[in-house]
């Protein structure tokens, strides 16, 4: 008989060999691999065709094409659009380019965000945050002006904060893809680019909410929920409802005993896993309207995860398993300012700045 | 007097139409190739002649072609890229202005070489008026027989269609200016798959600048080989060079690839020398992209031997001491030239044209914009500049098209080559803010 199985390709990544079969990209192979291996991803988006590539931040250096080419790839290639070849060799976290390079990643898409963390509704389940705690610095080098954008509304259910936008054009996919008639693009160049709706018509078709859950930012939030409550004061609770819509497969957030918001559910790496209207979106928000089917088993956001669970249902050896399986190596050698002298300095001069700021705006 | 083939007729009046042109033996190639030859024959002249694409990135057109994806019962297409909009190169504008009826030819013979039914020019929508003048030479040209169905009762059919861009730099890269001319936005592609195997809704499809496809009737005419015997090396041909900046004679030049930069700035068949009074600062080679050089290093090699314009030797040092032949646009300064107003000048226009898709590029060409901004004015720090060192390293390669390293080399060579200049503008900001305020301490100036 015919060998019909397809044929797997090898490949070598961070020094771990796995095999996957032709056409998976190097993201893919990496995130069978688990978290701790995967490269970091703002604009890729699995359930979105034509998504990544955008935001540079899986960048990963290739040292060896493949088994018939060892050649290395003179650039960084960016993980999620790069598809595996026989004997290929990449490096990741083991690359001290590919860190740097990331390392500058971060730099760019903070130097325009507002870092307003403390009244966003996504803190705690930011892929910014996360991205930043892994691999940022810790002062800016950003002395200029933040960009801002004038204040557009978009419709009753999602609020736009456009200054928070890294432009990794989830949304504009999700828009193209999932919603039947397309209202939201972008505009205009450059850093001056945003999403917009052409403009200011409210998206207001079935699944427009939708846009909520694939933003890695908080730039599209929900408005019904908005400053209810921090991410990780909410449980999340697995729950479906027979909706004429869609799947009807839903994520409850509670507050008490009060639902305060509705999400899709999401994998490890916060991708919807099935997308939801709207109807069961911002509409069905009492437990009356839902079967409760249990717990989210949420992975991979620490400060959700955290004190989500009563203590006496855990089962320890299963805990620590978990634990070991997430622990992550903190990088401890980036250039923490513990010296007392050095921090009353840069807050003088930071205090001076913020002075003069004002000064020159009442003036 | 060098061998011509691009301008050889350019002052014949009239040459603008098409009965001068054929008269002056236009369309002599599209019957040859057409009659005589065969689509792979005019691949194998091209290749021979080892032109290299004009655009900028030197890539050896017949290379280009012979990637070109032949599946069956697909479409192919030949986009002509004359969305020329790099700061210091107008070459094509002037190829297309004076004698469009080289570069209709051209899109011909290419487009039967590379089998392709309707090919594209893609004009920036800047030059409204040149896109007037292409079609009235397509008109002409059609009415002539040469193009529309059945060409010279040779069985190929062809239409030509002209398209105005927008007026964004970033069309100019290939895939842009195919999504572009798809009527989306024009983000560049991720790649792979190239225009090559997807390009043009999703066809095989070659991009191709005007000079380059210019070339191509006199390859067919003259032959590969001949075209080949030209120019030194690697760089073969004739290559149109625009000379603009502090030189006496600016303009649009075709020169033999293989004279001496020094011959080129200060003959008098060329530039004909810095104005008088003045001296030689500095040289942009081939257009703001590529890095900027100082005036010692852009006449002498690093060994001491004389700089030749050639893809080659204009690189040769790499970016230490060399820098890019590019697309020609060849700007010469005097030492009036204040290089880091110059260089704030092209951080800006690329912080304005980047077309936001990916972060590198998107928020360091603003970063680096809105430092040398300061720097400029008299509020820079000394660690400014090393800061900007670090934003450009980390734009450069780091994005999907080549717009990200175009806009980090220039400010990285310019800090390479006149940290000085950065310097005392940061040292002496009252000085240096004052109008016409140029640096004047030690720099070799030829």
């Amino acid at each position: 008989m015919e060998n019909t199985a397809p044929q797997l390709f090898k490949i070598t990544f961070d020094g771990i060999e796995i095999e996957v079969p032709p056409g998976t990209t190097i993201m893919q192979a990496a995130r069978q691999l688990g978290p701790h291996y995967a490269p970091p991803a703002m604009c890729y988006y699995e359930p979105l065709k034509g998504t990544g590539g955008k935001c540079r931040a899986c960048l990963v250096k290739v040292t060896a094409g493949s088994a018939k080419d060892p050649r290395p790839m003179p650039k960084l290639v960016p993980s999620c659009i790069t598809t595996v070849q026989d004997g290929m060799v990449v490096e990741n976290t083991t690359n001290e380019s590919v860190l740097e390079t990331r390392r500058g990643i971060v730099e760019f898409l903070l130097i325009n965000h507002p870092l307003d963390c403390p009244v966003c509704d996504q803190a705690g389940e930011c892929h910014l945050q996360d991205f930043a705690f892994e691999h940022g610095r810790v002062t800016t080098r950003y002395e200029e002006e933040r960009r801002t954008f004038e204040k557009h509304d978009i419709g009753p259910y999602v609020q736009l904060h456009m200054t928070r936008c890294i432009l990794c054009y989830r949304c504009v996919f999700t828009a193209d893809q999932i919603t039947n008639k397309r209202v939201h693009g972008v505009m205009n160049r450059g850093d001056h680019a945003e999403i917009s709706t052409y403009i200011e018509k409210a998206i207001d078709n079935d699944f427009s909410g939708n846009v909520i859950d694939v933003c890695p930012v908080g730039a599209l939030t929900d408005k019904t929920y908005r400053f209810k409550s921090r991410v990780w004061f909410s449980k999340p609770v697995e729950a479906h409802c027979d909706c004429e819509k869609c799947s009807g497969n839903v994520t409850l957030w509670y507050r008490g005993d009060e639902v305060i918001r509705v999400t899709a559910r999401k994998n490890e790496w916060g991708e919807v896993k099935e997308f939801i209207c709207n109807t069961c979106r911002f509409e069905r928000k009492k437990t009356s309207d839902w079967t409760i089917e249990g717990p989210t088993k949420i992975s991979r956001h620490s400060v959700i995860m955290a004190n989500k669970y009563r203590a006496d249902l855990k089962k320890p050896a299963f805990g620590l398993k978990v634990a070991e399986a997430q622990y992550k190596q903190i990088d401890d050698s980036r250039p923490y300012i513990t010296d007392g002298t050095t921090i009353r300095e840069l807050s003088k001069e930071n205090n001076a700045k913020a002075n003069q700021r004002s000064l020159a705006e009442n003036n | 007097m060098a061998v011509k083939i691009l301008t050889e007729h350019i002052n014949v009046p009239g040459i603008n139409t098409f009965d001068v042109y054929r008269k002056m033996g236009g369309y002599t190639a599209v019957e040859k190739a057409l009659k005589k030859m065969t689509p792979e024959e005019v691949v194998e002249e091209v290749k021979k002649s080892g032109v290299r694409g004009r655009g900028g990135a030197g890539f050896p057109m017949g290379m280009k072609w012979s990637f070109l994806a032949k599946p069956e019962g697909v479409p192919r297409y030949l986009v002509c890229n004359a969305d020329e909009s790099e700061p210091g190169t107008f070459k094509d504008h002037f190829l297309m202005r004076e004698i469009p009826h080289l570069l209709i030819e051209g899109m011909i013979v290419s487009s039967f070489a590379l089998g392709a039914n309707k090919s594209f020019i893609y004009v920036r929508g800047e030059l409204m008026y040149v896109i007037h003048i292409l079609e009235k030479a397509i008109a002409e040209a059609k009415a002539a027989g040469f193009l529309g169905k059945n060409i010279l009762g040779s069985g190929y059919d062809l239409e030509l269609v002209v398209q105005p861009g927008g007026g964004a730099y970033i069309c100019g890269e290939e895939t842009a200016l195919l999504e572009s001319l798809e009527g989306k936005r024009g983000n560049p592609r991720n790649k792979p798959p190239f225009p090559a195997v997807k390009g043009l809704y999703q066809s095989p499809t070659v991009v191709n600048n005007v000079e380059s496809i210019a070339n191509t009737p006199w390859i067919v005419n003259n032959g590969g080989d001949a075209y080949a015997s030209l120019g030194i090396g690697r760089s073969t041909g004739t290559k149109l060079i625009s000379a603009s900046g502090h030189i006496n004679k600016p303009g649009v030049y075709e020169i033999p690839l293989g004279i001496t930069v020094e011959d080129f700035i200060y003959a008098d068949e060329w530039c004909g020398g810095i104005r008088p009074g003045h001296h030689l600062k500095a040289v942009i080679a081939g257009g703001s992209s590529v890095p900027i050089l100082p005036a010692h290093l852009i006449l002498n090699l690093a060994n001491g031997d004389k700089r030749l314009m050639t893809y080659e030797s204009l690189s040769d040092g790499g970016f230490a001491t060399g820098t890019m032949l590019g697309s020609g646009g060849f700007i010469a300064m005097d030492e009036t030239a204040c290089v880091v107003r110059n260089t704030w000048t092209f951080a800006r226009f690329y912080h304005h044209e980047s077309c936001g898709q990916c972060s590198p590029c998107r928020e360091g060409t603003g970063w680096m914009d809105k430092v040398l901004e300061r720097i400029e004015h008299g509020k820079g720090n000394m660690h400014d500049i090393d800061l900007l060192v670090d934003v450009a390293k980390k734009i450069e390669g780091n994005t999907i098209c080549p717009l990200g390293d175009a806009a980090a080399w220039p400010v990285a060579s310019a800090i390479r080559h006149f940290r000085d200049e950065f310097e005392w503008h940061v040292k002496h900001p009252q000085e240096a803010t004052q109008p016409g305020a140029v640096y004047r301490g030690a720099m070799e100036l030829v």
